[in-house]
């Protein structure tokens, strides 16, 4: 009994919820003729897809600057490594490289200046780094307007000039990553084998990285700025340097998403893209000011479990589409839950 | 038969966690007397006064023993309100007014004068119209009774200190029923024309049957204005005596007290121990906040134990600070011939200089991470110890398993209480967290150790067990202490000299061995040297 | 001389933001060739239309609380209103009255609602009661596109989906279209203004000020200025908070229907959102703060954003040929502005911090 108890204090109960709820869609399933097999396919290759993108969230949250609601800012950085890659219409592996390498130095950038400014507005960056990831958007909307890219495959064909919305990349590097070693059994279930790898690569560099000198340094401030100020740490620097982390994270995430999905989405599409991958990690375990590698898998796993399963199970047990609803409420209540919860003991 | 005394405190005892901070403590104040409260710091007065305020924190800490009555009916305050209530208000150190209201609305802050307005039977009496005409004559009748200059109309924010001082005392004389006064360090504050309206003031107040319990340290003023004066030390009353039966230096004796004899037995042959100047501190200054600095010059010997005392905010804790990069400072330091950069904690760091602080939840620790990250995180960071390189050299993480081994040893060493070396630190007790603290600063293996208020707010064994550790390690490795203390006999236990700090300067600086009334009378500014702050 | 230079240098960089949208204004007026008369009606048109909703946000600033992310909850409650009165098919002034009577009860619930998950958040306020809109946003739909016509009965089938429960996606409001607008017609020179909904707004202008001099008034402003201050002189501060709250979260309720009345249809599941956001951002360019609002900030900013919002477009297609522009410039201007007073506003609180932190320091000496 202490036991039990002790395990939900430590798990909390939104995360029980969501869990349970997840398992008994998939007890569900069968009886509502859905496919397991499918189901977990599909789970596993949206796992792949936005695993990196909640990675991005852990170098913010270990540094003390809370939930990056900014991620946006990279997306963007990614977007333009991506369509400037297709520009040069290199395909497979080489052109996702492309991209990355081009979206690298562009996230490297606007996380510089991204965490200057956060730096100046300590207390309040969540509500700050929202909005800047809204403005960030908009502006770009402009510019994917009037940045001279030319490809036929992009522009509009009417006026050739403006990029669209929606690009493919089928024909470029459509599912480069996850065809590394994939493999499929039977008819519906695929694992996108190269995807997972590099995900695991990636996590992998974290966990070294969060256990270098930077990296511990990097959580002391988080933990207690003044602390780390104490032992020779340079708070701003460090916070600096996870923003910018964060920032490319964020622009390698929408490169493996994208050439997993299939296409590029443009002007709004990156608008709200911050919040699955925030109340992801959510879900998983962390707070506010705490997070972990193994958070990330946990609640990308759960969050997009639910995702994967609820328009599937419960459309055909209701007949009816209430996906969407269900992820605004689990999301944003997850976020909500976080956000009363931890008010900071200082 | 003589007229009730208006406050009656009689057998006040108190204790937290079995520390007993107040010994039956018992006192009296007539009606329109000014009673004169004076102390150490950590002799009790705070803890006397939060009791007569029936601040919560007591009742947390399981209530106190003996009676307080005031008009001779018996009270006992369960909140500040009840203390409100009865006629006691308080002038806090810290000024307890909104910035943006003018000197009109503070003084009146929720006790505004209100008309009626037909939604106030909707909705209560908060919507209820504010009389402002009202608010302005309460205010400026309050203010008339102190006979200072305030304009009601002003924003507290643009005040002077002083004014917001007032602006507090005029607050508490608006309410009707106050009788009891309790000015808290008032002046401590103030420059000296302020503080000598405020002394004319309260004067005043006195003669219109106000009351009053005055709280400081300069003991001129006490002497100048109290009709009575009440000596606290260890938590009992050592004096009530009024000033026409004393004098300054019987104050400050009584204050300070007993005279240890044995101050730093075996000691023996410490002098031939020492070894050449290691650190040379020359016209530091420090702008941290309430602990001020002006210009301290002080030198300190290879292998010494060097103690730092004065009372609160006199500038001592500053000093640590400073030479630590933590706060804004100037001046120059010296440590082993070369210069320390100011205002760069790495400089200190890497020349061999490690601190523990006073404040150990706010910089000394990190509360939420294992013991073992905060035992070696210092040391990892300056000193990249703690590493391991991992693909063939390329990057160094941390070894989880050194890490571990020497906090378990450092656990051993100072016998810190715990589960194991990966229990967060904050569920640890004060006096083992600060010997987390020291851990820390061991691990960095010094030359030279900065310890401030090494004791504070842990229990007598604990305090004990780290006063030992530092001399031992003192014995041991020959590293040279720098120990700043509010408890003069506890800097007398352990130093070789102290230096004592007063209004951001060095008062002096005597062998622990003199007789602790020589100690007093720095600390209380009183040898002659009139010391002014302008 | 030289202090006359740093008062207007001061009064200029206080009022940066409305000196930037009168300025590019003045540019993109003549660009887009409207006229002036066309301008100032739709100037006095989106004033009746916009004003209530930005006036809900003066009183949670007053209370220190920030920008009130959390009225669209009012807006979802003044539409739940209009969607059993359209149901019910009560039309005109009764209609509206109606809604607002239906909606009240529902708008105090979600206030309280509101007040209580915000005070579990003090110090970051308005990020709370901003991913509180979003959470309730899914309520909201939760509710409406599948209670409603399932749980709740519904007796006009017209505006039910044709699967037989939840709200379509426009719900007509003709049958209130303008009646509050129209209520007293007033036409000088051929420019129609909607005097009753003026003088509902300037009513309502009057109660604010009255408001701020009474006792919860003045309670609002001290809590909002320090709450450990007022919390010890024996203000109870965190029900001050709630209550000003619900008293905001009730006027966007209000806004939200006179918005609606005007425009005519109800986009069931996107017009809440937007009221937030155009309400923040509108009261932001009329020169207001996170933490000082005055109703001429609400005026002037209704009037500059709205002029923005009207000329763009036509701005960015007579200058570079192409609507969409404009179109995107005007929402970056949007969520620009609303940043670029976010970030002012935390630089200044953490500047004051350190100032505050400084005055801490021992008297001075000479």
């Amino acid at each position: 009994m202490a036991g039990i108890k002790k395990f939900i204090e430590n798990a909390g109960w939104p995360r029980i919820i969501i869990g349970l709820f997840l398992f008994s869609l998939f007890i569900m399933a069968p009886f509502v003729r859905v496919r397991i097999d499918a189901s977990v396919s599909d789970t596993l290759v949206r796992f792949g897809m936005n695993g990196v993108m909640v990675l991005a969230m852990v170098p913010m949250i270990v540094s003390g600057c809370g939930l990056n609601f900014g991620l946006p800012l990279g997306i963007i950085a990614g977007l333009l490594g991506a369509v400037t890659s297709i520009e040069i219409g290199i395909p497979g592996i080489p052109g996702v490289l492309i991209a990355m390498t081009i979206s690298l130095p562009i996230a490297v950038v606007l996380g510089w200046g991204y965490g200057l400014l956060l730096n100046r507005v300590k207390g309040s960056e969540m509500m700050i780094a929202t909005y800047v990831g809204f403005s960030s958007v908009a502006f770009m909307c402009i510019m994917w307007l009037v940045l001279p890219y030319k490809s036929s495959n992009m522009v509009w064909g009417y006026a050739g000039k403006g990029l669209r919305t929606t690009i493919a990349v089928e024909g470029f590097w459509h599912q480069a990553i996850s065809d590394i070693g994939s493999f499929s059994i039977g008819q519906f279930f695929y694992v996108p084998t190269g995807m997972f790898l590099f995900f695991a690569l990636l996590c992998w560099f974290m966990w070294v990285f969060m256990r270098t000198r930077t990296g511990t340094a990097m959580t002391t401030v988080g933990s207690n700025p003044e602390y780390a100020r104490a032992s020779g740490v340079n708070i701003d620097r460090m916070r600096t340097l996870s923003v910018i982390l964060s920032t490319v994270l964020g622009a390698i995430g929408i490169i493996v998403y994208q050439q997993s999905f299939g296409f590029v989405q443009l002007y709004m599409g990156p608008f709200y893209m911050a919040f699955p991958a925030v109340s992801a990690i959510l879900i998983g375990g962390a707070s506010v000011h705490r997070a972990s590698i193994l958070n990330v898998i946990i609640g990308t796993l759960l969050f997009q479990g639910i995702l994967t399963m609820t328009p599937s199970v419960i459309n055909s047990m209701i007949q009816t589409d209430m996906s969407e609803v269900i992820r605004i409420i689990v999301s944003n209540g997850m976020i909500l839950y976080a956000l009363t919860r931890t008010v900071k003991v200082k | 038969m003589a007229l009730e005394p208006l406050l009656n405190v009689r057998g006040i005892s108190k204790s937290f966690n079995h520390n007993k901070v107040l010994k039956n403590v018992s006192f009296s104040l007539e009606k329109g007397k000014i009673l004169g409260l004076v102390g150490e710091n950590g002799a009790g007065k705070s803890t006397l006064m939060n009791i007569l305020f029936g601040m919560t924190v007591i009742h947390e800490t399981g209530g106190y023993e003996g009676t307080i009555s005031i008009e001779g009916k018996k009270v006992r305050f369960a909140s500040p309100f009840d203390a409100l209530e009865a006629g006691i208000g308080m002038v806090h150190q810290e000024f307890s007014l909104i910035p943006g209201f003018t000197v009109t609305e503070n003084i009146v802050l929720n006790r505004e004068s209100t008309k009626y307005n037909f939604l106030v039977e909707a909705y209560g009496d908060r919507m209820k119209t504010l009389d402002r005409d009202d608010m302005d004559r309460r205010s400026r009748e309050a203010i008339d009774k102190l006979k200072v200059g305030l304009d009601p109309a002003i924003a507290v924010s643009e005040l002077p200190v002083g004014y917001k001082q007032f602006t507090e005392i005029a607050r508490e004389i608006d309410k009707e029923n106050t009788k009891i006064l309790v000015l808290d360090e008032p002046t401590a504050t103030l420059t000296e024309s302020e503080a000598e309206i405020l002394l004319d003031t309260m004067k005043r107040l006195a003669a219109l049957g106000i009351s009053i319990i005055f709280i400081s340290h300069r003991l001129q003023e006490i002497m100048d204005v109290c009709d009575k004066i009440i000596v606290l030390r260890d938590g009992e009353v050592v004096d009530n005596t009024t000033p026409d039966e004393t004098d300054i230096m019987s104050i400050a004796t009584s204050m300070v007290g007993r005279d240890i004899t044995t101050a730093f037995a075996g000691k023996g042959d410490r002098e031939g121990n020492l070894g050449e100047v290691i650190l040379q501190v020359e016209h530091l200054w420090v702008d941290m906040p309430g602990e001020t600095v002006r210009d301290v010059s002080f030198q300190v010997r290879e292998r010494e134990i060097f103690g730092i005392g004065g009372l609160a905010g006199q500038g001592k804790l500053g000093i640590t600070n400073g030479i630590m990069g933590m706060f804004p400072a100037g001046g120059s330091v010296f440590f082993l011939e070369g210069p320390i950069r100011l205002n760069d904690p790495t400089s200190p760091l890497e020349a061999g200089i490690s601190a523990v602080y006073e404040d150990r939840r706010g910089v000394g620790l990190l509360m939420e991470e294992p013991i073992s990250w905060n035992i070696i995180f210092t040391s990892l960071q300056m000193q990249e110890r703690f590493l391991k390189p991992i693909l063939g050299g390329l990057i160094k993480i941390r070894d989880e398993s050194e890490i571990a081994r020497s906090a378990r040893d450092y656990i051993d060493m100072l016998n810190i209480k715990c589960l194991s070396e990966n229990q967060r630190v904050q569920d640890l007790s004060g006096g083992n967290q600060q010997k987390v603290c020291l851990a820390k600063a061991f691990e960095t293996k010094p030359r030279l150790l900065f310890v401030s208020e090494p004791t504070r707010g842990i229990d007598v064994g604990a305090k004990r067990m780290v006063l030992e550790a530092l001399r031992k390690y003192n014995d041991e490795f020959g590293t040279t202490i720098v120990m700043v203390s509010s408890e003069l006999e506890e800097l007398r236990s352990i130093c070789d000299r102290i230096a004592i700090i007063d209004s951001g300067r060095i008062a002096g600086i005597l062998p622990a061995s003199a007789p602790s009334t020589d100690f007093g009378v720095l600390m209380l500014g009183i040898d002659g040297r009139e010391k002014k702050v302008v | 001389m030289n202090k006359k230079v740093d008062l207007l240098k001061h009064y200029l960089i206080q009022n940066a933001v409305p000196i930037l949208f009168i300025v590019v204004s003045a540019f993109a007026i003549p660009i887009s060739q409207f006229s002036g008369t066309y301008l100032v009606q739709e100037m006095l048109v989106r004033l009746s239309r916009n004003s209530f909703l930005v006036l809900s946000l003066l009183i949670p600033i007053m209370a220190g609380m920030g920008l009130n992310f959390g009225m669209v909850l009012g807006a979802m409650a003044g539409q739940i209103g209009l969607i059993f009165m359209s149901d019910w098919s009560v039309v005109g002034v009764p209609g509206v009255i109606l809604a607002a009577i239906i909606s009240t009860p529902l708008a105090i619930a979600l206030g309280w609602l509101t007040g209580t998950i915000l005070n579990l958040a003090k110090g970051r306020e308005m990020v709370t009661s901003f991913i509180l809109g979003f959470f309730m946003n899914g309520v909201y739909q939760l509710v409406v596109l599948y209670g409603f016509g399932s749980v709740v009965p519904m007796t006009n089938p017209a505006m039910v989906l044709s699967r037989g429960f939840g709200i379509r996606n426009v719900t007509n409001l003709e049958g209130i279209r303008k009646c509050l607008d129209n209520l007293m017609p007033l036409n000088i020179h051929g420019i129609d203004i909607p005097l009753a909904t003026f003088l509902i707004i300037g009513l309502f202008c009057l109660f604010v000020l009255w408001f701020r001099g009474t006792k919860l008034g003045q309670d609002m402003r001290a809590v909002g200025q320090d709450m450990k201050v007022a919390g010890d002189a024996g203000i109870p501060v965190e029900r001050t908070r709630l209550i000003a709250i619900i008293i905001s979260t009730v006027l966007a309720c209000y806004g939200q229907i006179i918005f609606l009345q005007n425009i005519g249809t109800m986009n069931t599941y996107n017009s809440h959102e937007q009221a937030g956001m155009f309400a923040i951002a509108s009261l932001l360019v009329g020169g207001a703060s996170v933490s000082r609002a005055s109703i001429f900030n609400v005026f002037l900013g209704v009037v500059l954003f709205h002029l923005m919002f009207v000329v763009s477009p036509m701005a960015g297609k007579y200058l570079i040929g192409e609507a969409q522009l404009g179109e995107y410039f005007r929402v970056f201007v949007s969520y620009g502005i609303i940043s670029l007073a976010l970030v002012l506003h935390a630089w200044r609180r953490q500047k004051d911090r350190e100032r505050a932190r400084r005055s801490l320091r021992g008297a001075v000496e000479e």
